[in-house]
């Protein structure tokens, strides 16, 4: 039998929140399948599996805190013998063999250890007694042989007057209309009203349903927009998650001062004439309808992927002390959110695909990532990191490389400039494109090479 | 080099909803007609992309490249729109 854990998504992340569970115990799963979406501090991700087998059985609820490497289903692989199907909403007496005790999430966030007296039999109930800050020393267990139920910790919550900050859990949540998790905040992300879609026999909402109700291309929405858990029913809930804002702006405090403690950054700068590559982005696009029209950061991202494969000494991850390259180029693109933070998805493969494939992944990465629907892979295999579409109007951008990459490319604004050509004074439009290095993995030269192949390959935008 | 038959207030509230596609919370009306919408939005080149797509779809003025500079503030996306 073997588990599905919470992956960690980024280097950033200790811990996340199952959102909602999208498979049942029964369904056969393949590997790359989504699975379940869980929400970290930058967004709420679909999670794929790693397994080929058939899910016996989900061990943690929606609403759940679970830190990286906590067991949240049992997968049995391919071959073995299925195990008989759980309940698709596993009780707390329902939960078998006590599954191995998460890895210990970061001494602030967890209360003080209870002892070991009280008879729990569910991981659920731990959990759930955490979350809450309930002491299970001090419950009394209503189950047999005086086990402390879920309910139980419940009704000892509603007793305790604590200022926690964890989200309340889902099940609580009884005031507004029934929805998953994932469709709540689905709906608001796209600005939907749940109200409108409530089913008469009381059925949750599921994403499926606010997606169809979701008027044909998706807004982008505002990242600031995320419903809190609706009124709480008792004192005790009043206290809301800390906005998503506020979160990620400690998943990116954490990040980078890794980085800049880590990481001993080199800076190369150059400045690269773009009137061939404008030219023909300009030629080709004069044939073409709007929505398949490129914009000149295809032609950058695309001329930094071919650069990678050619210098492949940038692209890849510094691990135990030794530089790892990377087989592909899946390169991880800053997406700017409105509202504050930033997400930086990875484009995959990026060297292997067509400038219109590559444009139409790049559109698709930016909506999702602002609109939280980003897959997990996105968010973990980036293997070298471009920051541009600086077009918020500076010259040149210089920037903090993303652990464990040993690399990230700046792009600033493209503006025309006063260039000398062949003697002559013109003006072409100009950008300049700097390279942070991390110097255990490569020296100056190396990334100096690195930008020479950049350069080159914006000079032949025909053969991007 | 359009044949639009938008008026000026048609023009306008267009313009205001291509916006708030991209910025659900854009408030037009407290920015001016000469301010520079792409800077004041914050739009990226993908986001215009999106805010010209827009304007095209349901205006029925093709717009090319060419004729991005004519999108700059409200006054100016107005004018073009409605073919003055």
């Amino acid at each position: 039998m073997a588990s599905f854990t919470m992956p960690s998504l980024g280097a950033d992340m200790d811990e996340g929140t199952l959102l909602e569970w999208l498979v049942h115990p029964g369904d056969t799963v393949h590997k790359g399948d989504i699975v379940a979406v869980v929400d970290t501090a930058k967004a709420a991700i679909e999670v794929e599996t790693f397994l080929d087998g058939v899910v016996a059985e989900l061990l943690v609820e929606p609403g759940t805190v679970v830190p990286v490497g906590g067991p949240l289903a049992t997968i049995e692989p391919d071959g073995a013998t299925p195990a008989p199907a759980a309940a698709p909403e596993p009780t707390p007496e329902a939960a078998p063999e006590p599954a191995p005790e998460p890895a210990p999430a970061p001494a602030a966030a967890e209360p003080p250890r209870e002892g070991q007296a009280p008879h729990v039999h569910s991981p659920l109930v731990r959990r759930l007694a955490h979350e809450r800050g309930v002491d299970l020393t001090t419950v009394r267990g209503s189950g047999r042989d005086g086990t402390i139920t879920r309910e139980d910790v419940l009704r000892a919550a509603g007793t305790v007057e604590t200022a926690h900050e964890e989200p309340a859990p889902t099940v609580l949540r009884t005031a507004a209309v029934r929805a998953t998790p994932y469709a709540r905040k689905l709906a608001a992300d796209l600005g939907i009203d749940l109200e409108a879609l409530r089913h008469s026999n009381g059925e949750p909402v599921t994403a499926a349903e606010v997606r169809a109700a979701s008027p044909g291309e998706q807004p982008a929405p505002a990242t600031t927009a995320r419903t809190e858990p609706a009124a709480a029913p008792t004192p005790s809930e009043a206290v809301a998650a800390p906005p998503r804002q506020d979160r990620m702006r400690a998943a990116i405090a954490t990040l980078m001062a890794r980085s800049k403690r880590e990481i001993p950054h080199y800076y190369l700068s150059t400045t690269v004439d773009l009137a061939r590559a404008t030219e023909w982005l300009h030629e080709r696009n004069r044939t073409l309808s709007i929505t398949e029209r490129l914009v000149p950061a295809a032609l950058l991202l695309k001329a930094t992927a071919l650069a990678a494969t050619e210098v492949p000494e940038v692209n890849g991850y510094w691990v135990d002390d030794g530089f790892q390259a990377a087989s592909q180029v899946h390169l991880g693109v800053a997406v700017s959110l409105r509202g504050g933070g930033l997400v930086t998805p990875a484009i995959l493969d990026a060297a292997s695909l067509e400038l219109d494939e590559l444009m139409a992944t790049m559109k698709d990465l930016v909506t999702r990532a602002r609109g939280g629907r980003l897959r997990g892979r996105e968010l973990t295999e980036g293997t070298l990191t471009v920051t541009n579409l600086g077009e918020q109007g500076v010259e040149s951008v210089v920037g903090v490389i993303y652990p464990p990459q040993v690399a990230l490319v700046g792009f600033g604004r493209i503006a025309e400039r006063p260039w000398a050509v062949d003697g002559l004074l013109g003006v072409r439009p100009i950008v300049t494109m700097t390279l942070s290095g991390d110097h255990r993995a490569t020296d100056a030269m190396t990334g100096g090479r690195f930008l020479t192949a950049v350069d080159h390959h914006l000079q032949h935008p025909e053969e991007l | 080099m359009t044949n639009s038959t938008l008026t000026d207030a048609e023009a306008r509230t267009l313009v205001a909803e291509a916006i708030q596609r991209i910025v659900p919370d854009a408030d037009l009306d407290a920015v001016g007609d000469d301010v520079p919408l792409r800077a004041e939005f914050e739009l990226d080149s993908l986001d215009f992309l999106s805010f010209v797509e827009t304007l095209s779809q349901r205006s029925g003025v093709g717009i090319t490249e060419n004729d991005y500079e004519h999108l700059v503030t409200m006054r100016t996306c107005v004018g073009f729109l409605t073919g003055g």
